[in-house]
């Protein structure tokens, strides 16, 4: 049947003509991902598994020696392999301060995104300002302001001092405390943003239901409260652990040299440590905790709705 | 145990034991220009027992009320007792009392068996009790095979018996539903009217129901109390309430009525005689002054329709409603009054519009509501 059949043709050729037009139109974006995310990648991948040139950058022969010299260390005097705790020490201060400072942001935080969201809305949205005022401002700005508040002569011990509550200053810049401090500070909006958004779904009516059931205002909190704003929870955590984990400015400026976390071992491999290889694999080595941390978060999410 | 509804009245020898208690118990939200008074200085006493309704349009304070003996509010003024005891200032995990709350309020975290052991499981209640008692409740509602499901998989009325469950499950005291089967449509809706009595009867539990729907509080309540505007206007059993509604507004709210306005006349002995601008209805004086206005109350099926004796009429229309036709009628002065007659036993064909008739009212049952 000819007169059918032609139209099923053109609608055929019409078909196959906007997906090549969706393409064309996606290719853009196509194009920046690939050569902007995944080449870059891909050079970076490629370093780790080169040799160091001798001032700087790498002479092209292959060898995982960048990839053991994360974990292992050769001895200077008898060339025997030992552990790099040195390096072990850096990873472990990062994991430590990441973690503990994704968990301060929860205490700080659920309470901030608790009470906004109980807010009449239309005074939500002045909360929700007020909260990524911060943003406004450079990161380095914000870290040095916290530098003023914490370091000696700073604000916080002058005062203490003249009000005569401690002897001499408290030493704080300089140690994994303030860099503690500043991440918190630093990351605490993108803990409170997503949980604002959780609690803000969460139906109030179901902490009744729990309260008449029973149980006690802490019960309402872990049995039901909790439950069902764990995926604000956790994407805050995401939020704030993984850019905690590759934190370089805040342990720069507030760590002092000493305290170094990846971020800044990184970068020393590029500078003054003059190993690209191994600051490519350290790179690499941190692109994987970041994957395996955001597989975790997709497992539990996901576990959470089975029926979403 | 014996259905409340069966149980002697309220006499001498015998005063019904109260469950809940409000005394003059009032709550006002906002201050100055916005204030609110959604309860005004409401004293109710709910018998042990027993199925009670709160009845009203919609925001007269009745979800107020059971906020206030839930525990999620606390009173402005008077107080909420239970067995005789003050409980206004315990918590809502201090007061054995459980809610059916409107929305359902299910755990959409937990399973059906989940969301039914949580009170069980915060009372502490040991696992093996729990377990029996929760199967227990599953087998009470009818949702045997649905346990380990999840909540949003349920249809409305499933929802509906797992919240029942829930709440009944800890054994409460009192037991609060708030408009429970409002958002039931009417087949399921009659099916769970049914099936809440049947649970009422079954517990032995109080439960303090509320719903704007009268049909619905006339069908199913021991007793009855009427609300409107922060206030309760009546309370009793529900014949009372609607033969002798307390004044117009239960009148009006409650079934349909005929209003006719008039004044007190001659009054001889226990009789008392109401004019009308049509002509003069015979009624029992207690309580009446010559002269005082007054509006006479009359159920469209107490109106006969005559030919001898009443008021005289015209017939203004018929509507059928297929177990009976209300007759629209207009008294000589214009007012209308709308009569119901049986499809069954009254006469079938209904009258023309336009017939004269004459109007009269089975004896005893005009109200007479003072203005
Ligand atoms: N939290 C509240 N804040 C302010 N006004 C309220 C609040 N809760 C109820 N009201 C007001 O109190 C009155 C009674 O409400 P409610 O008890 O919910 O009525 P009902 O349940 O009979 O519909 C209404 O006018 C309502 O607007
Ligand atoms: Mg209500």
């Amino acid at each position: 049947m000819p007169p059918a059949g032609t139209p099923a043709t053109t609608e055929a050729t019409i078909e196959a003509g906007r997906i090549r037009r969706n393409w064309l139109l996606a290719a853009p974006a196509l194009a920046l991902l690939l050569i902007g995310a995944s080449g870059p990648l891909l050079i970076v991948l490629v370093y780790s598994f080169l040799e160091p040139g001798d001032y700087s950058g790498v002479i092209w022969k292959f060898t995982p020696r960048a990839w053991f010299e994360i974990f292992l260390k050769r001895d200077i005097f008898d060339g025997t392999l030992g552990v790099a705790d040195a390096h072990l020490t850096i990873f472990w201060r990062s994991v430590r301060l990441s973690l503990l400072t994704t968990l301060i942001t929860i205490l700080l935080g659920f309470p901030t995104a608790w009470f906004i969201a109980t807010r009449p809305r239309s005074q939500r949205a002045l909360w929700l300002f007020l909260i990524t005022i911060p943003f406004w401002t450079n990161l380095l700005i914000r870290t040095f302001a916290i530098m003023e508040v914490i370091r000696n002569q700073g604000v916080m011990n002058t005062v203490l001092l003249q009000a005569g509550l401690i002897a001499e200053p408290i030493q704080i810049l300089y140690t994994d405390t303030a860099v503690l401090i500043g991440m918190t500070y630093v990351y605490l909006p993108l803990m409170v943003l997503p949980l604002y958004a959780a609690i803000d779904r969460f139906d109030f009516r179901l902490a009744e239901a729990g309260y008449d059931l029973y149980a006690s205002r802490l019960q309402v909190l872990r049995r039901v409260i909790l439950p069902l704003v764990r995926p604000g929870l956790i994407a805050g955590s995401i939020l704030v652990f993984v850019p905690s984990l590759g934190a370089y400015v805040t342990p720069r400026v507030l760590g002092g040299g000493k305290n170094m976390m990846i971020g800044n071992f990184i970068e020393l491999q590029f500078g003054q440590g003059r190993n690209w290889p191994l600051g490519a694999a350290l790179s690499m080595l941190l692109l994987l905790i970041v994957m395996a941390a955001l597989l975790v978060y997709v497992r539990v999410s996901g576990r959470e709705n089975p029926h979403g | 145990m014996v259905p409340p509804s069966l149980q002697p009245a309220a006499g001498p020898s015998e005063t019904p034991r109260i469950a809940v208690e409000a005394r003059n118990a009032s709550k006002a939200f906002g201050q100055g220009d916005a204030l609110t008074r959604a309860l005004d200085d409401v004293s109710v006493a709910i018998r042990k027992g027993e199925f009670f309704t709160l009845l009203g349009p919609s925001g007269c304070g009745k979800t107020t009320l059971l906020r206030l003996i839930a525990g999620f509010d606390t009173p402005t003024g008077g107080s909420i007792l239970l067995n005789g005891r003050d409980i206004t200032a315990d918590p809502p995990n201090r007061r054995p009392v459980n809610t059916v709350f409107q929305s359902y309020a299910l755990f959409p975290h937990l399973t059906v068996l989940q969301n039914i052991r949580f009170g069980l499981d915060m009372l502490g209640r040991k696992r093996a009790e729990a377990d029996a008692r929760a199967a227990e409740m599953l087998a009470l509602v009818r949702l045997e095979g649905f346990a380990s499901r999840r909540t949003a998989q349920l249809s409305g009325g499933q929802q509906q018996r797992v919240a029942l469950a829930r709440a009944l499950a800890p054994e409460p005291e009192v037991l609060l539903l708030d408009e429970p089967l409002s958002a039931l449509d009417l087949k399921l809706r009659k099916e769970m009217q049914r099936e809440l009595k049947r649970l009422q009867r079954e517990t032995g539990i109080t439960f303090v129901f509320v719903t704007h729907d009268q049909e619905e509080a006339l069908t199913m309540s021991d007793r009855i109390g009427v609300m409107q505007g922060g206030r309760i206007l009546q309370i009793g059993p529900p014949r009372e309430i609607y033969n002798q509604p307390a004044n117009r507004f239960v009148a009006d709210f409650i079934g349909e009525t005929n209003f006719l306005d008039g004044e007190v006349g001659a009054i001889a002995g226990d009789t008392a005689t109401i004019e009308l601008a049509a002509g003069s209805v015979t009624v029992r004086s207690a309580g009446l002054d010559r002269g005082q206005k007054v509006t006479l109350a009359i159920r469209p099926e107490q109106v006969r329709i005559g030919e001898a004796e009443g008021l005289p009429a015209v017939v203004t229309g018929n509507v059928y409603f297929g177990t009976d036709t209300h007759c629209h009628l207009e008294l000589s002065g214009g007012a209308g009054v709308v009569a119901r007659l049986q499809s069954a036993a009254d006469d079938a064909t209904p009258l023309g519009e336009g017939t004269a008739v004459r109007v009269s009212f089975t004896p005893g049952s005009v109200q007479v509501l003072a203005d």
